[in-house]
């Protein structure tokens, strides 16, 4: 039932959404990094912040993003900025929960000696907290990477100049072969950055061998209101 | 401005109440297949968190499975069921079975992790005390270990419910009505009163869904710590 004479005359065409895929999650992941961590940091400083900080990005996280991308166009009309503003927005809850509770997973008695030292808060923050919080941080990144790839697929719904692999799966909705190729690309290409990530987040915290509990920490308690991106 | 009055007037209209693709109807649609595949996904997920987190077997397994299944992106995992479903029925082999399995695979992570995460988080000295007075396996998951996860448990249904609930919509696409319907048909008819109202829907169930069982966690936690 598959059509690999199809897949063999559209090599480039796959390569090609496949860099746009990839292109479009890394300006999502990037510049939703940068925001959440400004966010994060207000809340860790201003503690009353954080409710309402995670409060809203979960709020926006509930929109369903075939909504939200249709819904754009009005105002933004059909570009990049369309596709990135949603992806940007869904990544916010997951960095800034992993970011805050990496910086509060530091140990008290780390943080009083740091203190001790005389350190400023400032400090404290960019040489004891941060390096600490960076298991999460990067737990973080796996999530939102997972999800925004997966996001990406959706901004097809804009017409043929996006998707990425999703392009594939909107353009003929009854030709197995192409939907095929949307959908295993897409699978693969998410999973592909989670065992990345997961093997930088080994590699930069040799003393952490434990991935469970990272894990734990990650879906814990508090159970954020929404991890896998849809 | 113009956006909420056009909303409004959607939602006064009372040919948008009735049918099959008024509100209630659409609505039932929607609560019924976010109930069946949180449902599903519990029954699959439950037995075999509480398992690992009881006993500590098969961890990495479990893990790795919540980490492959969260990695599956949902339209990706609708368009790679359709071919097979399609096959099998060509009536709800398109519309209905591609949706309710991707559910399935969406809510089962967040579940399994949580059931894992709250057995084997229980502390392991009051575990010991229980086999101590002779509690057999059975009544240790049960009167120990389950009471005392039960806040994190619940919390795994909760993110599990909200995601289906909101990613339920995209459905939609493969003529499942159900409220991504007013979506879809929102953008195709350049309607944003309908668009709209489709959103505020979704965004309510899942807001409820999220208030209703972030409450029922609440009560049933033992320690009332904030």
């Amino acid at each position: 039932m598959i059509d690999w004479a199809w897949i063999g005359d559209h090599l480039g065409a796959i390569g090609g959404r496949l860099l746009q895929h990839i292109e479009l999650a890394a300006i999502a992941l990037a510049v939703g990094f940068a925001i959440s961590f400004g966010l994060a940091i207000y809340s860790v400083r201003v503690r009353r912040a954080y409710p309402i900080v995670t409060g809203i990005a979960g709020v926006l996280f509930t929109i369903p993003s075939l909504a939200l991308f249709s819904a754009l166009v009005p105002v933004t009309g059909i570009n990049t900025l369309t596709v990135e503003i949603p992806l940007v927005l869904y990544t916010l809850v997951i960095y800034v929960r992993n970011i805050v509770s990496g910086i509060d997973s530091v140990p008290a008695e780390v943080v009083e000696a740091a203190d001790g030292m005389g350190y400023t808060q400032w400090d404290r923050l960019r040489r004891v907290e941060l390096p600490l919080a960076v298991p999460l941080m990067i737990a973080g990144l796996r999530l939102a990477s997972v999800s925004t790839i997966g996001l990406v697929t959706i901004s097809g719904v804009l017409g043929q100049a996006f998707g990425g692999l999703g392009f594939f799966i909107f353009e003929r909705p009854t030709f197995a072969t192409e939907i095929l190729v949307g959908a295993v690309g897409s699978i693969t290409l998410a999973l592909t950055a989670d065992l990345g990530f997961a093997a930088l987040q080994r590699r930069l915290t040799p003393w952490n061998r434990r991935e469970v509990g990272d894990e734990i920490a990650t879906s814990g308690r508090s159970a954020a209101p929404g991890l896998t991106g849809m | 401005m113009e956006l909420l009055s056009a909303v409004t007037t959607w939602f006064a209209d009372p040919a948008h109440w009735a049918g099959p693709n008024g509100v209630p109807y659409r609505l039932a649609q929607h609560v019924g297949i976010s109930l069946a595949s949180v449902g599903i996904a519990g029954a699959i997920a439950l037995p075999l968190g509480l398992y690992v987190g009881h006993t500590g077997r098969g961890q990495a397994v479990a893990i790795n499975l919540a980490n492959v299944g969260r990695a599956i992106p949902s339209l990706a995992a609708i368009a790679l069921v359709v071919p097979f479903t399609q096959m099998l029925d060509p009536q709800l082999g398109f519309f209905l079975y591609p949706t309710l399995i991707a559910m399935i695979v969406l809510a089962i992570p967040p579940i399994l992790v949580n059931a894992y995460a709250g057995v084997a988080e229980v502390d392991r000295d009051l575990v010991e005390s229980a086999r101590g007075m002779g509690m057999t396996e059975g009544q240790i998951l049960r009167r120990v270990e389950i009471p005392l996860a039960v806040p994190v448990i619940v919390g795994g249904i909760r993110s599990a419910s909200v995601q289906v609930i909101a990613t339920a919509t995209l459905g939609a696409i493969y003529g499942l009505g159900a409220l991504g319907g007013f979506i879809v048909e929102g953008v195709a008819q350049r309607d944003d009163g309908r668009l709209f109202a489709g959103v505020a829907l979704v965004a309510l169930l899942a807001l409820g869904a999220e208030g209703g069982l972030g409450l029922l966690q609440r009560r049933l936690s033992w320690s009332r710590n904030p």
